[in-house]
């Protein structure tokens, strides 16, 4: 079924945080002089907090003049307080259910989010990106399968006939998505991040980390992602099939995809680290 | 630029023996220019004997800029007698409420509601416009030019520099200068300081040279350290603001409401006496006061 643009932008709105975190959040912010790393740390986590959080600050009602690409720069921009209500009111809207409709694992897609996130940011390490842009990377990462939520939220029949036609017949998932539903996960993510003007680096995340051609070898952090969502999956699923790496990519990594893969011997204990805060069952 | 203290005092009103001689109305400051334009930074319990004298001379024109919201900033606004007349015109202008979704104009008409206030804000007579200010907006009144610059608080706060014929005046509203979240040996503090500094130098560099600062001081340096993440400064951190941005002269304002006359004067002596000031001319804003520019 074709979705409506409009209709999309209406819906974001609308999606509850992950449990964990709506928990913690709430149990942090009882206390009126909760420690704000520690919160900060809980939002960065959530990819829904994250993202509802960037849309806030870079929304036309500051105007600033920088574009925010991370939750530690959103807290200095418009205060603690505000970022902390701003979590309080999605934490109290509700919590994403654990189980969905369309059978998309919850549990499953965030903790991927989160190893892409990671992942994203030890590549870029890696290959000297500079320390204070690396945090973009990491946000790039946790938010670039936003659209898959959307999805099995809001269209959770159409959305398990994609899951299942990819399970079946082995599919890639984002075919699927669009030949049945007309857009797949990476278009969704794009038309978000360029309605709420997040910065360029995060858009490009989202709408291209599947694609097969990059025609701009400067596109550094669309190369990132495709490559640690590569490395996630095949570290997460051990008959993981990878999608080939586009020349430039494999070029921009300096190895093959399993060699590149060795290079992350610290992602379950950064992912431990995260995990701390959204309690990850 | 004629510039008029018309309440210093922060949090809530607090009238009494105590607090007659530095005043007990809560903030609000006039400016009018050498051509008669009339700019108000914010409402609080000050305004009502403003809008009293304005009264003198009908119709009223003004641009009122509301730094935030927060009670001590808005609470004198449904005293403000102009906006009952007809044939006044009033522009106010402020922020938007990011964590609510509220503009200025359902936020200002929500504390006149019923149960509040017996008039409701669409009975006011004068002709009001509302407009959402976003961060570094110019907007022309007059022959001045009013900037907004977001600044660190609770609520979204916009600091206001007014300049006109070459003068520069600047208002923080309620300021407290961001702090590094992390300890330092947390892999987060470095990048989380770059970011402090960055957000310190662009206001520094906002009101660089400025003739003349009202900066929120609401805390002793005592008093501060149970006070972080309130939103207010203390003394020791606008001294320094004041001499990084190379302040001609500033005023400390935003008085707490448990400050006496006499406990301000000492303050004032104690700060005087220290050797470390930079060549800023500092002052305890007084309501009443005039500055002329």
């Amino acid at each position: 079924m074709p979705i409506e643009h409009e209709q999309l932008i209406e819906m974001v709105d609308k999606i509850p945080a992950f449990p964990h975190s709506v928990h913690q959040v709430l149990a942090l912010t009882a206390s009126a002089d909760c420690a704000p790393k520690e919160l900060v740390s809980v939002i960065e986590c959530d990819p829904i907090l994250t993202l509802k959080v960037l849309k806030l600050v870079n929304s036309a009602f500051f105007g600033l003049s920088k574009e925010i690409d991370s939750v530690n720069r959103a807290v200095i921009y418009v205060g603690i307080n505000t970022i902390k209500n701003l979590a309080i009111s999605v934490a109290t809207a509700g919590a994403l259910p654990t189980s969905n409709k369309a059978g998309l694992d919850m549990n499953q897609f965030w903790n991927h989010s989160l190893s892409v996130g990671v992942i994203a940011k030890q590549l870029a390490s890696n290959r000297d990106v500079k320390g204070s842009d690396v945090s973009s990377y990491f946000v790039a990462g946790l938010l670039h399968d936003i659209g898959k939520i959307l999805f099995a939220y809001f269209f959770p029949m159409e959305y398990k006939d994609a899951l299942t036609e990819s399970y079946e017949s082995g599919t890639p998932i984002y075919v699927a998505e669009k030949k049945l539903l007309t857009l797949n996960h990476c278009d969704v993510g794009a038309i978000l991040a360029k309605e709420w003007h997040l910065p360029q680096e995060l858009f490009c995340g989202m709408e291209r980390h599947h694609q097969t051609q990059f025609s701009d070898a400067d596109d550094i952090i669309s190369m990132a992602i495709f490559a640690a969502d590569q490395i996630s999956h095949q570290i997460q699923q051990k008959d993981f099939k990878a999608q080939a790496l586009p020349e430039v990519v494999e070029k921009w990594l300096g190895a093959p995809i399993e060699k590149a893969a060795e290079s992350i011997p610290n992602l379950m204990d950064e992912m431990n680290k995260a995990a701390m805060f959204v309690k990850l069952k | 630029m004629k510039i008029t203290l018309r309440g210093v005092r922060g949090s809530i009103p607090a009238p009494g023996p105590d607090t007659v001689i530095y005043g007990g109305n809560t903030t609000c400051i006039e400016i009018e220019t050498d051509e008669g334009d009339k700019i108000i930074i914010d409402g609080g319990s000050g305004i009502r004997a403003l809008g009293n004298d304005m009264l003198k001379q009908l119709p009223v024109n003004c641009s009122i800029f509301i730094t935030h919201t927060h009670w001590d900033h808005i609470q004198g606004l449904p005293f403000f007698a102009p906006l009952f007349i007809p044939g006044n015109t009033i522009d106010i202008y402020g922020s938007f409420d990011p964590v609510y979704m509220k503009d200025l104009k359902t936020i200002l008409a929500q504390q006149m509601e019923y149960c509040y206030f017996p008039v409701r804000e669409c009975e006011l007579n004068a002709s009001i416009t509302y407009t959402n200010l976003r961060d570094k907006q110019s907007v022309k009144v007059g022959s001045a030019t009013v900037t907004s610059i977001l600044i660190n608080h609770p609520v979204l706060n916009f600091g206001y520099k007014v300049e006109s014929h070459g003068k520069v005046f600047f208002f923080t509203g309620d300021y407290e200068q961001p702090e590094n979240i992390y300890e330092p040996e947390h892999d987060a503090y470095d990048e989380y300081q770059s970011l402090v500094e960055e957000r310190i130098q662009d206001l520094n560099q906002f009101i660089d040279g400025a003739d003349v600062v009202v900066a929120d001081s609401q805390y002793t340096n005592e008093d501060y350290q149970t006070k972080k993440g309130w939103g207010h400064s203390a003394f020791d951190s606008v001294i320094e603001m004041a001499g990084a941005a190379n302040i001609q002269s500033l005023y400390f304002t935003h008085h707490d409401p448990t400050r006496t006359d006499q406990q301000l004067d000492t303050i004032y002596q104690d700060i005087m006496e220290r050797a470390d000031l930079p060549e800023t001319a500092f002052h305890l804003a007084k309501e009443g006061t005039v500055i002329a520019l």
